[in-house]
C-alpha cells in the first residue's frame, strides 16, 4: 500500500540519510520527492541512457546488474543513481527490482539544489559514499 | 458494435430485459468502467479493433469530471483552431489538447466545433459538448446509471458487482478518473472545505481565504478569487513551481500565474507561504490556522474566514486494493506497468487520467502528459491494441515500408507526430526489419516497453526535452539485444527535417536494412 504523507515523513525520519532533519524539513522533502513503484523484474535505472535520477528505497529490494552480472543488492534505506547524476554521465549498470520496489525519486537536475539546501543530507550521502569506497578498497586488497 | 464490419471476438452471454440501456449485466470479454474521456477513448479504440466490451458508468451522461470541473469553468489546456494543418488531419492533434482521437478524419478535432472563439482554452461546457459529440458521432454506447460497487475474482474471470447486477470479464479497464477529493492527514483538516466544496465565488467577497496547496487547483481558485477575496494565503511545505520555469507541465500553468505575480511584486492581496500546516482550529465564525515555515523561521498563525483544501484528488478505485492492486504516491493511485496494467494484478487495466501513475522514464525529470486528455488519449489507443492482441489474438496489420521510405517518414513524425510531441520520452514510433528487405512500421508504443522488452533489432524514435528547455529528437537502436541511445540536435523552429538529421538517421537505420 502507498503510505500517507505522515507515514512517508515517519519513514524518511527512519532512513539514515535523513536522520538529522527536523520534521518541517522532512515534510518539505516528502513534498519534493515523488514516489514510484516498480514490479518485480522491472528495470529502474538503465545502463547507458541519459537523464536519470536519484532513487531512495522505501521498501523492497533491487539489484545492480552490469554486463549481465549482479554486482550489488540494494534494500530499504539504500540509494542509487547518484553517481550518474553527480558526474552527468549515463549509468554504468542497470538497477532492476528483484522484489516489488517502492522508491522516492529526485530528478537528476534537482540534485545539486537539493544537496545545497540540505547540507546534513549531503554529509550523510558523503559518509555513505565513503563506506562504499572503503568496502571496494578492502575487496581489492 | 464495431463500425468497420469486422467480426467481434469473444462471445457475450447476456440476459433478456426490457431495459433499453445497452450492456445488461452478464459476461463480456472486456468491461470498461467510466464515461469520461478515458473510458470513451478506450471504448472507441476497442470497437475499431473489433473487441466486444461493455462500457458502464455511474453517471447519467458522458463527460466524467468535465461535467462539473474546473470550478471556474474553463480548462487549462488549449486548442488552437487555426494552424498549419486542417482539423481533419492527424497532425492537427498536436495543437488540439482536448479532442479525443479518431481514425476517421471527420471525427477529428471535434472540440473546435464547440468553441466560441473567446479563448483558446475551451470552457467546461464546450469540453462536455465535444465529448458528447464524439460519443454520438462514433457510435459509442454507454450503460449509464450503472455504478460499479465491488470486485472479485472467479477463476480466470473478474466479477464486477454493480448497481444493475454482475459483470464477468477477462479484462477490466477502470477509467474512473482522479476526481474524488483527497485531503492529507493534518489536525483539523476536517474543518476545511475541499476544492470540490467551493461555494459560489461572490460568497467570498471581502473574506480572508486560506488555501492549503500551491498547485494548479489552488492557483485556479486563487485566480478566480482575486476580484473578491480581501486576502488570499496559499500554503504548502515546498515552494511553488511554475511550468514556465520547469519547462514542463510540472508546476502551475501559465494561465494561473497572476496570484504568483501579486505575491512576488508585493501586490498586497496574495501571500504564498512555504510551510506545513500544524493545526486548523475554529475561531468564532472563522478559523485559526497554525503553520510552521519550512525554512525554520518559526510558526505563523493566521486568522481567516475560510479554509479550502486544494490538495488534489484521488481515484475512486473502491475495493481494488483488497484484490491486491498496489497503489503509489500521496493520493494512492494504482501502480501500473508501462502498458497501464496493474503492477500487481494482471488483467486489471486503467484508463484516462489515472495513467499519470504510470510515469514512464521521466528522463531529466520531465513528466509525461498522461494526466491530461492530450496524453492519455494516445495511451488509450495503445492500451486497446494491447488488450486486443494479448487477450484476443487480434493484431492489426502493419505497414511494410521500403528502406527508402523510412527516413522521410521518421523526419515527418519527429517534426509533426502528435503522439511524440504530447508524450515526450514516453511514447515512441517503432520500426523493425521484416527479414526480407522491408521495414515494418510498428506504430506508436511506450518507450519504456520498447527499452525493456528486448527482442529483435529495431529502432524507436521519440521527442525528448530537458530541464533547460531544450527539445530534441532521440532515437534508440536495438541491435543484438543491446539498446543504444542517439540524441539528435535541437532546432530553433522544432523542424527536424534537416540534411544533418537525414544523414544521422541514415547512419542509424543502415544496420537494420543491411
Amino acid at each position: 500500500m502507498a503510505a500517507t504523507e505522515e507515514e512517508v515523513v515517519d519513514t524518511l525520519a527512519s532512513l539514515a540519510i535523513f536522520a538529522d532533519l527536523s520534521r518541517p524539513e522532512l515534510e518539505h522533502i516528502a513534498h519534493e520527492l515523488d514516489e514510484q513503484y516498480f514490479p518485480q523484474d522491472q528495470r529502474v535505472l538503465r545502463q547507458g541512457l541519459s537523464g536519470s535520477a536519484l532513487y531512495i528505497i522505501l521498501e523492497g529490494e533491487a539489484a545492480a546488474v552490469a554486463s549481465g552480472e549482479r554486482v550489488n543488492t540494494l534494500a530499504r534505506g539504500d540509494f542509487f543513481g547518484e553517481i550518474s547524476v553527480l558526474l552527468g554521465e549515463p549509468p554504468t549498470a542497470d538497477v532492476v527490482a528483484i522484489r516489488p520496489l517502492r522508491c522516492l525519486v529526485l530528478a537528476g537536475d534537482q540534485l545539486e539544489r537539493f544537496l545545497i539546501e540540505h547540507p546534513r543530507v549531503s554529509y550523510r550521502i558523503l559518509q555513505s559514499e565513503a563506506r562504499k569506497l572503503r568496502n571496494a578498497t578492502r575487496r581489492k586488497s | 458494435m464495431p463500425h468497420d464490419g469486422r467480426a467481434e471476438r469473444g462471445a457475450a452471454v447476456v440476459g433478456v430485459s426490457s431495459d433499453p440501456r445497452p450492456f445488461p449485466p452478464g459476461e463480456y470479454p472486456v468491461v470498461v468502467v467510466g464515461s469520461g474521456p478515458g473510458g470513451l477513448q478506450i471504448s472507441y479504440s476497442l470497437s475499431r479493433l473489433g473487441v466486444r466490451h461493455a462500457l458502464i458508468s455511474a453517471d447519467d451522461a458522458v463527460g466524467g469530471m468535465f461535467r462539473r470541473w474546473p470550478f471556474f469553468q474553463r480548462l487549462l489546456s488549449w486548442t488552437k483552431p487555426y494552424v498549419q494543418f486542417e482539423r481533419t488531419t492527424r497532425e492537427f492533434e498536436r495543437y488540439d489538447w482536448n479532442s479525443l482521437i479518431a481514425d476517421e478524419p471527420e471525427h477529428r478535432g471535434l472540440i473546435t466545433g464547440t468553441m466560441d472563439g473567446s479563448s483558446n482554452y475551451p470552457s467546461r461546457p464546450e469540453m462536455e459538448r465535444s465529448l458528447a459529440g464524439f460519443a454520438e458521432r462514433t457510435g459509442i454506447q454507454v450503460r449509464f446509471g450503472c455504478a460499479w460497487t465491488a470486485t472479485r475474482r472467479d477463476g480466470d474471470r473478474f466479477v464486477l458487482e454493480t448497481s444493475d447486477g454482475e459483470y464477468r470479464c477477462q479484462a477490466a479497464v477502470f477509467a474512473v478518473g482522479v476526481a474524488e477529493p483527497w485531503r492529507p492527514a493534518m489536525p483539523g483538516i476536517e474543518l476545511a472545505a475541499h476544492y470540490a466544496e467551493t461555494r459560489p465565488v461572490d460568497t467570498y467577497a471581502s473574506r480572508r481565504v486560506f488555501l492549503i496547496g500551491k498547485e494548479n487547483s489552488a492557483f485556479e481558485l486563487a485566480t478566480g478569487f482575486l476580484p473578491w477575496a480581501r486576502q488570499l494565503i496559499l500554503a504548502s511545505p515546498s515552494p511553488t513551481k511554475l511550468s514556465i520555469t520547469t519547462n514542463s507541465l510540472l508546476g502551475v500553468r501559465a494561465r494561473y500565474v497572476q496570484p504568483y505575480e501579486d505575491h512576488v511584486i508585493g501586490g498586497g492581496g496574495v501571500v504564498l507561504l512555504n510551510a506545513s500546516i500544524e493545526a486548523i482550529e475554529r475561531n468564532g465564525e472563522g478559523f485559526r490556522v497554525r503553520t510552521r515555515q519550512s525554512d525554520g523561521a518559526g510558526q505563523l498563525v493566521f486568522e481567516v474566514d475560510d479554509v479550502i483544501a486544494a490538495t488534489g484528488f484521488t481515484a475512486p478505485i473502491r475495493d481494488l486494493p483488497g484484490l491486491g492492486v498496489a497503489t503509489v504516491g500521496r493520493n494512492k493511485l494504482p501502480a501500473q506497468t508501462g502498458l497501464w496494467e496493474s503492477a500487481s494484478v494482471p488483467g486489471i487495466y486503467f484508463g484516462g487520467t489515472i495513467h499519470q501513475a504510470s510515469p514512464g522514464l521521466r528522463k531529466h525529470g520531465m513528466p509525461s502528459n498522461s494526466g491530461g486528455v492530450n496524453g492519455h488519449r494516445y495511451n488509450g489507443r495503445i492500451l486497446a491494441r494491447h488488450i486486443a492482441r494479448t487477450h484476443f489474438g487480434i493484431a492489426p496489420e502493419r505497414a511494410v515500408l521500403r528502406p527508402g521510405e523510412v527516413i522521410p517518414l521518421l523526419l515527418h513524425e519527429l517534426t509533426n507526430g502528435p503522439e511524440l510531441w504530447h508524450q515526450k520520452a514516453y511514447l515512441a514510433r517503432v520500426f523493425a526489419p521484416d527479414g526480407s528487405g522491408g521495414i515494418v512500421d510498428h506504430g506508436v508504443s511506450p518507450l519504456g516497453f520498447f527499452l525493456d522488452r528486448g527482442g529483435a533489432d529495431a529502432i524507436a524514435a521519440t521527442i525528448e526535452e530537458n530541464a533547460q528547455g531544450s527539445i530534441y529528437p532521440c532515437l534508440y537502436l536495438r541491435r543484438g539485444g543491446e539498446v543504444t541511445e542517439h540524441v539528435l540536435p535541437p532546432n530553433a523552429l522544432h523542424d527536424f527535417r534537416t540534411a544533418e538529421n537525414e544523414r544521422a538517421l541514415a547512419e542509424l537505420v543502415r544496420p537494420l536494412v543491411g
